[in-house]
């Protein structure tokens, strides 16, 4: 059977994994923004919790997801089989692009732009709000944009905790050595990623402050 | 009649256990400009930033306008007192209306307020509104780009402009022209100033008083005149050495 008429027979289904799979994408990269943009300005203002902070994200960017969702479900809360565990497992892989750009578009800021605005006078929140995070934006979202497009594929995974989307049709077609279902999960899953990143790459072109009036 | 903006009294300041500048002791008056002159080293930008509270005193004290750096509100004390940089420091994503307005942006002033003050301040730095302005600063010169910072200094008419070789990094022909036309704007604004180079040149051009910094200290405080005349030795040699 064409991979084409297949999608075609189960459009309804399709649909809805995908839209599924983007609510687990949107929820968990929305709470980690949330999350690692205020955690990675922290660290640029106390230098004490750098290591930690860097070093914790490091370490949970390197446990292997399918370990990872499985580490999470025995947990009281967070765990369990179902979307929630699997979006838990999704914020915290976006996490450290996330707060890794955020400290390094900040740490990148000039130090002469920064002294004068000291200098004039600004309180650090001001500091923060009309210099730095302004010229620190692009850095900031092309980290968004890797931690978005990388839980695009990772929450393909959720599905073998019961989380749907995607991952569905494609854990099912491995299950039943069936290739076409393997790619009505996979092509879709692929093609999302990259509406997303091109997407965002647009965002992140338009906020970036060396386009104006070139 | 002595009127003092700012004196350093005793002011020292020690990182780490090395003496870095200090002990300090020396009055800028109201209206006077004091070259702060000296090699790369001698402590004189590290001066400039105890007057604004960017530095703190370890001992002694720095007194601003009759109140020691330590006792004010180091925002509002900036705030008073106009920063010029060699690097100028301007905003790369304002534009220079917004850059030279940014002081009485976050002093609340209305809009309005603050063009019509940005347009004047541009006009005095001989760059007209139209069409500097709506520019942003990587489409200016270097001579452009130090304009509108001395502009952005002046922006709140802080009575003190504190300056850290801002014309260093321009040719020697803007920077004749630049020092002229800032030394008649000091003047006219009656402004007090703490003036940071190490060109003995800009020091003679500009100072109403010079003040020769060796290794964190002040080796010789007087007149151009008495510059030129002395016969100190730190004197001659940095003469001679320029």
């Amino acid at each position: 059977m064409s991979f084409f008429r297949y999608m075609l027979e189960h459009r309804a289904e399709v649909w809805r994994l995908t839209f599924e799979h983007m609510g687990l994408v949107a929820a968990s990269s929305t709470v980690a923004v949330a999350v690692g943009v205020p955690l990675g300005i922290l660290i640029t203002r106390q230098a004490r919790l750098r290591g930690i902070v860097l070093g914790v994200t490091n370490i949970v960017q390197t446990i292997p997801s399918l370990a990872l969702f499985g580490f999470l479900i025995p947990l009281p809360f967070i765990g369990g089989i179902g979307a929630r565990t699997a979006i838990v497992a999704l914020i915290l892989y976006a996490l450290l692009p996330i707060v890794r750009n955020t400290y390094a578009g900040i740490s990148g800021v000039d130090r002469a732009v920064r002294e004068a605005a000291l200098g004039m006078g600004m309180t650090d929140r001001e500091l923060l709000r009309l210099v730095e995070l302004p010229l620190a934006a692009p850095v900031i979202l092309a980290g968004v944009r890797v931690a978005t497009v990388i839980g695009v594929g990772i929450a393909t995974i959720a599905a073998a905790i019961g989380a749907g989307g995607l991952g569905v049709f494609i854990f099912s077609g491995v299950a039943m050595v069936n290739h076409v279902r393997i790619l009505a999960g996979a092509v879709p899953a692929a093609a999302l990623a990259l509406l997303v990143d091109g997407a965002l790459h647009l965002l992140e072109r338009r906020l970036d402050w060396r386009r104006k009036s070139g | 009649m002595a009127d003092p903006v700012v004196v350093f009294r005793d002011a020292r300041l020690t990182i780490g256990g090395q003496r870095v500048v200090g002990p300090l002791r020396f009055a800028v008056e109201r209206g006077e400009t004091v070259i702060l002159l000296g090699r790369s080293g001698s402590g004189k930008t590290t001066t400039l930033r105890l007057a604004n509270a960017l530095l703190l005193p370890s001992e002694g004290e720095v007194i601003v306008e009759g109140r020691a750096t330590t006792a004010w509100d180091p925002v509002r004390l900036r705030r008073s007192a106009g920063y010029v940089i060699q690097e100028v420091g301007l905003l790369p994503h304002f534009t220079v209306a917004n850059n030279v307005s940014l002081v009485p942006r976050l002093e609340r002033w209305p809009a309005a307020r603050r063009t019509a003050r940005a347009a004047e301040l541009l006009e005095l730095v001989g760059l007209p509104p139209d069409p500097y302005a709506s520019r942003y600063p990587h489409q200016l010169s270097g001579g452009q780009r130090q304009r509108v910072g001395l502009a952005r200094a002046l922006a709140a008419d802080p009575p003190i402009l504190l300056c850290d070789e801002p014309f260093g990094a321009v040719d020697p022909v803007t920077r004749r022209d630049l020092q002229q036309e800032f030394a008649a704007l000091a003047d006219r604004l009656g402004k007090t100033v703490l003036f940071v180079t190490h060109d003995v040149r800009e020091a003679l051009a500009l100072g109403d008083r010079i003040a020769l910094l060796d290794d964190g200290i002040v080796r010789f405080l007087g007149t151009p005149d008495g510059f030129s005349r002395s016969t100190d030795p730190a004197v001659q040699t940095f003469r001679e050495g320029s």
